[in-house]
């Protein structure tokens, strides 16, 4: 099984969080079951708060906001293993998405720092 | 051969490697024991065999065995012969991927399963050969790092994987067709490659439209292959080839196809552009050709396809129905336009226009323009021969 990181773009709400539909949180939640279903396996998920919370370092210059300004941002990404890429697009189709897409990244490494 | 062997390896690099040295082996061996008696599967095997010892170098590094193995052309077992058209398959599918460019994917096709030379590549695609090769070593970096598959789609993704398939086989033909820096215009491995393939893809896909139109507009283009140039490889126009000597036999079993595919369902690029080729071939002359169908086709080609290529092409056709004054403004609004910069049929086609309205100063010029973009032989002397003509 390969790794890949699927990346979820969306579009911002004013609300943020608050302003998801239940039926898309939902669906998120069910997502890991889903993939499983179809013979993959969800390994990680960052869910990210709004790009206004980011912070940028770019050198020693500290500025607000997010690295890069579009207007689909950075919404959270997953981790999934899948057998190769045909069946890592078809497991990424299955992300609940509101106004936006996703890109399918494959993973050099993935790891977890144990705690002592 | 390439596919056949990176089935073994599953990494395109370490087959082409395996390949090349099949080749090595076999200036070797053939020189010292004679040339086998199937020089094809006999370097099939031995790439294949290749392949595995760098598979095997690989696992256990330290070992040296591996490259104490040479090929033996006795007892060679024969390959599968039946699954190399698969292999084939599987490889273009790869080199398709809807995960790669448009570009990349014709140019790995290109490359690796009909063996290309990169600098031609570059050529068909107006990019300097360095540019093609960056493009191919990061297109291959893709396939490893995201593990696209060696396989052919699921039938549910056969459909919308075909089209690009159906393009790059397109090209290849254009590409053979129409050689662009080697000296003889039509480059008949090239172009019977693509209609093998073309072919190969009808029989796998016998219910698929667009393949039939895509193999229905091939055997056109071959059917009339022979009357591109003159006895000294003079570029002839359509209107200047001796349509006796066309292949009628190609032209019927194109019809039949794009006749069946036009009954069975809205036509896609592929028939459409069959549909208007089988027009040109079964018109008694240039002048009694069907110039209002095939400029109803090209209407609804330029519907479904809003290329600049297909609007150039259908301003020849304006100029036939509507007359050359309305087909000159086309063209020029097309070179405005500015995305077929480069494209040298653009002032070739501008120049026939302007001499067909007596301005023959002004086509004289835009022949030269066409000719600074050319490089190919053949098409160097045709259009020379244009502006010296208008220069006197």
């Amino acid at each position: 099984m390969v790794q890949y990181a699927v990346l979820i773009f969306e579009r911002e709400t004013p609300g943020g969080v608050a302003d998801i539909p239940p039926e898309i949180m939902e669906a998120h939640g069910q997502l890991p079951e889903r993939i499983a279903e179809q013979g993959g396996r969800v390994v990680a998920g960052l869910a990210l708060e709004p790009t206004g919370t980011g912070t940028a370092i770019r050198g020693d210059v500290v500025t607000d906001g997010p690295f890069i300004e579009t207007k689909e941002a950075l919404a959270g990404v997953f981790v999934l293993e899948a057998r190769d890429l045909d069946h890592a697009l078809a497991l990424a189709k299955l992300t609940p998405i509101i106004d936006g897409g996703v890109e399918v990244r494959p993973l050099i490494g993935f790891a977890i720092v144990e705690e002592s | 051969m390439l596919a056949a062997t990176v089935r073994v390896t599953r990494d395109l690099d370490a087959a082409e490697e395996a390949v090349q040295d099949a080749y090595v082996q076999a200036l070797r061996t053939w020189a010292r024991d004679g040339v086998p008696e199937r020089p094809g599967a006999w370097l099939t095997t031995v790439a294949r065999r290749n392949a595995l010892n760098v598979l095997r170098r690989r696992q256990t590094f330290a070992t040296k065995l591996a490259l104490l193995l040479e090929p033996e052309n006795t007892e060679m077992p024969e390959p599968d012969t039946d699954t190399i058209p698969d292999d084939r398959l599987r490889l273009i599918f790869v080199c398709c991927h809807p995960a790669l460019a448009q570009e990349a994917q014709v140019a790995l096709t290109l490359r690796l399963v009909c063996g290309v030379a990169t600098p031609d590549i570059g050529q068909a695609f107006l990019v300097a050969g360095t540019t093609m090769a960056a493009r191919l070593t990061r297109a291959k970096k893709k396939i490893a790092a995201a593990r696209i598959p060696y396989a052919v789609p699921s039938a549910d993704e056969l459909p919308e994987r075909v089209d690009a398939v159906l393009t790059v086989i397109h090209l290849l033909y254009a590409t053979g067709h129409t050689a662009h820096s080697g000296e003889d215009l039509v480059r008949d491995d090239l172009t019977a490659r693509a209609l093998d393939l073309a072919r190969m893809l009808a029989l796998l896909l016998p219910a698929d439209r667009e393949v039939a139109g895509l193999l229905a507009l091939l055997l056109v283009h071959h059917a009339r292959r022979a009357t591109r140039t003159d006895a000294r490889g003079r570029l002839l126009r359509l209107e200047e080839q001796d349509r006796c000597t066309w292949d009628r036999e190609l032209i019927a079993e194109a019809d039949q196809l794009v006749v069946a595919a036009l009954r069975a369902g809205p036509p896609g690029r592929f028939t459409l552009q069959a549909a208007i080729a089988a027009l040109h071939a079964q018109a008694p002359s240039y002048a009694q050709t069907d110039w209002p169908q095939i400029l109803r086709l090209y209407d609804e080609l330029l519907r479904i396809w809003p290329s600049p290529v297909v609007a150039l092409n259908r301003a020849v056709v304006v100029s036939m129905v509507d007359g050359p004054l309305d087909a000159l403004a086309e063209v020029e609004a097309l070179e405005r336009d500015g995305r077929l910069a480069g494209y040298r049929y653009l002032p070739a086609t501008k120049a026939d226009l302007l001499h067909r309205l007596g301005r023959d100063a002004e086509a004289a010029d835009a022949y030269r323009a066409a000719l600074a973009l050319s490089d190919n032989a053949a098409e160097q002397e045709f259009l020379a021969g244009r502006v010296r003509s208008f220069e006197r």
